[in-house]
């Protein structure tokens, strides 16, 4: 799943314009990442600050 | 907030706040929506822009404009300084502006003009009927209502999401996305009237990274990478910070922001029934400078141009409306998307090696009007061979 790290991200919205699932949604200062999200990892390649993490679950 | 409006735009920067003016000053009822409880911030722009390209909009004013542009410096990779100057009278080409300030501003004239405006309010989805845009739904504070409208303009930005509801994929290619970040730094030693661009693999690969003057001391010092090249340990950030330690080690530090400029082709079409999408959400900015604003304002003006004349004419159906994405194609910034979306593709294949020797050929350049496309005219004049491998694209550049 994709973990953001909220005390990172400064909420400038480049990972929602790469997400091919349309699955991010910035709102206002808060990232929302939606039910579709396939964990493809690419919003984590782009982001400027590294907040983003594709963790997989055990 | 009413219940019906000619025109909702969504979205407060420049592309919306044009067109809400715009709207309102043809006599058209319109409210602009802005999800942020703040209009221009967070900044996420490194501010600059030609003196006679905003002017088309705007009258210039003190307020909101930082410092003023007599010339540019182009550093390639092994430190070889191009310089850039203007022979025009008064010599003054550009601007850095203060966003926060100057979008406001544009907001106000809006509201000025009558336009209703919302902030903190967001569009939660289209509201569709047999596959024509009809308004959006829209929440401020937890409540939700229906806004309708006969034309609904899409000015949300880089993060867009209302054209995708509408069934429009708007997923910019990772390596057209420039990953960014950008300090303002101040108590530094610059030419407070001249940017400057650093080019290079190693400096911002398949990007460059900027200095743009906000005063005396003080400077918007940023950098955009392409996402291709952006991972752990060599993120935008990284390679900034790098830069910045090295060449401004005493500044302050007195503001960071991040974002995502897009540098792809436009969308395939910018319109459908009852919908238009404008400025970043459309995918209209310059491929090779990573510049938005005027194009933003140039695309809110002209969605309202064509969304007038077809309300006014009963049709707001995609046909109808398709007179805005011919319109814009056509136009100037049209062909100018499309000439530097080729050089971008031409420049980033360059090693640093290409790239020394270009800038090596004039150690300075002389423009009597200062575009990127007469900057390209006067290297091709001192590198002859660059015809060659720019291929067909070279023939619009005579």
């Amino acid at each position: 799943m994709l973990k953001v790290h909220r005390d990172i991200c400064g909420y400038c919205g480049c990972c929602v314009s790469v997400c091919p699932e349309g699955a991010l949604e910035l709102i206002d200062a808060y990232l929302c990442v939606e039910k579709n999200c396939t964990s493809c990892g690419i919003c984590a390649k782009v982001c400027p600050l590294g907040a983003l993490e594709v963790v997989h679950e055990k | 907030m009413k219940n019906k409006y000619d025109v909702l735009v969504i979205g407060g920067g420049p592309a919306g706040a044009i067109a809400a003016r715009t709207a309102a000053q043809k006599g058209l009822s319109v409210c602009l929506i802005e999800k942020r409880s703040a209009i221009g911030a967070p900044v996420r722009c490194a501010e600059g822009i030609g003196q006679a390209a905003l002017s088309e909009f705007v009258k210039p004013d003190k307020r909101w404009i930082s410092a003023e542009m007599s010339g540019a410096t182009i550093v390639a990779p092994d430190g070889t300084v191009m310089e850039l100057e203007s022979n025009l009278a008064g010599n003054k080409v550009g601007y850095i502006l203060d966003r926060k300030i100057f979008d406001r501003e544009l907001v106000w004239q809006a509201a000025e003009a009558g336009s209703d405006i919302s902030v903190k309010t967001r569009a939660t989805a289209p509201i569709m009927d047999g596959g024509i845009v009809k308004g959006a739904k829209v929440e401020f504070c937890g409540k939700v209502s229906n806004v309708h409208a006969e034309v609904v303009i899409a000015a949300d930005g880089v993060e867009s999401k209302f054209s995708r509801w509408c069934g429009i994929d708007t997923t910019v290619p990772v390596r057209e996305i420039m990953s960014s970040a950008q300090y303002v730094i101040t108590d530094i030693d610059i030419d407070p009237h001249s940017t400057i661009f650093y080019l290079g693999n190693e400096v911002a690969p398949e990007g460059y990274l900027w200095v743009f003057p906000k005063g005396e001391r003080t400077a918007n010092v940023g950098i955009g990478i392409s996402g291709r090249k952006s991972k752990t340990g060599h993120r935008a950030k990284d390679y900034l910070d790098k830069f910045v330690h090295k060449t401004f080690p005493k500044g302050k530090t007195i503001e960071f922001i991040v974002g995502g400029v897009s540098v792809c082709q436009p969308l395939d079409c910018t319109v459908s029934n009852g919908l238009i999408i404008t400025g970043d959400a459309a995918r209209v900015v310059d491929p090779l400078t990573g510049g938005g604003i005027y194009n933003a304002m140039f695309t809110g003006h002209l969605a309202v141009e064509v969304a007038a004349d077809c309300i006014g004419k009963g049709d707001t159906s995609k046909k109808a409306l398709m007179a805005y994405d011919a319109g814009w194609r056509a136009s100037k910034i049209g062909k100018s998307l499309k000439r530097n979306y080729h050089i971008k593709e031409y420049l980033i294949t360059l090693s640093d090696e290409k790239l020394n020797a270009i800038i090596r050929s004039a150690s300075k350049l002389n423009l009597t009007e200062f575009s990127t496309l007469n900057l390209i005219k006067e290297l091709i004049k001192v590198n002859p061979k660059l015809v060659l491998e720019l291929g067909a694209l070279a023939a619009s550049l005579r």
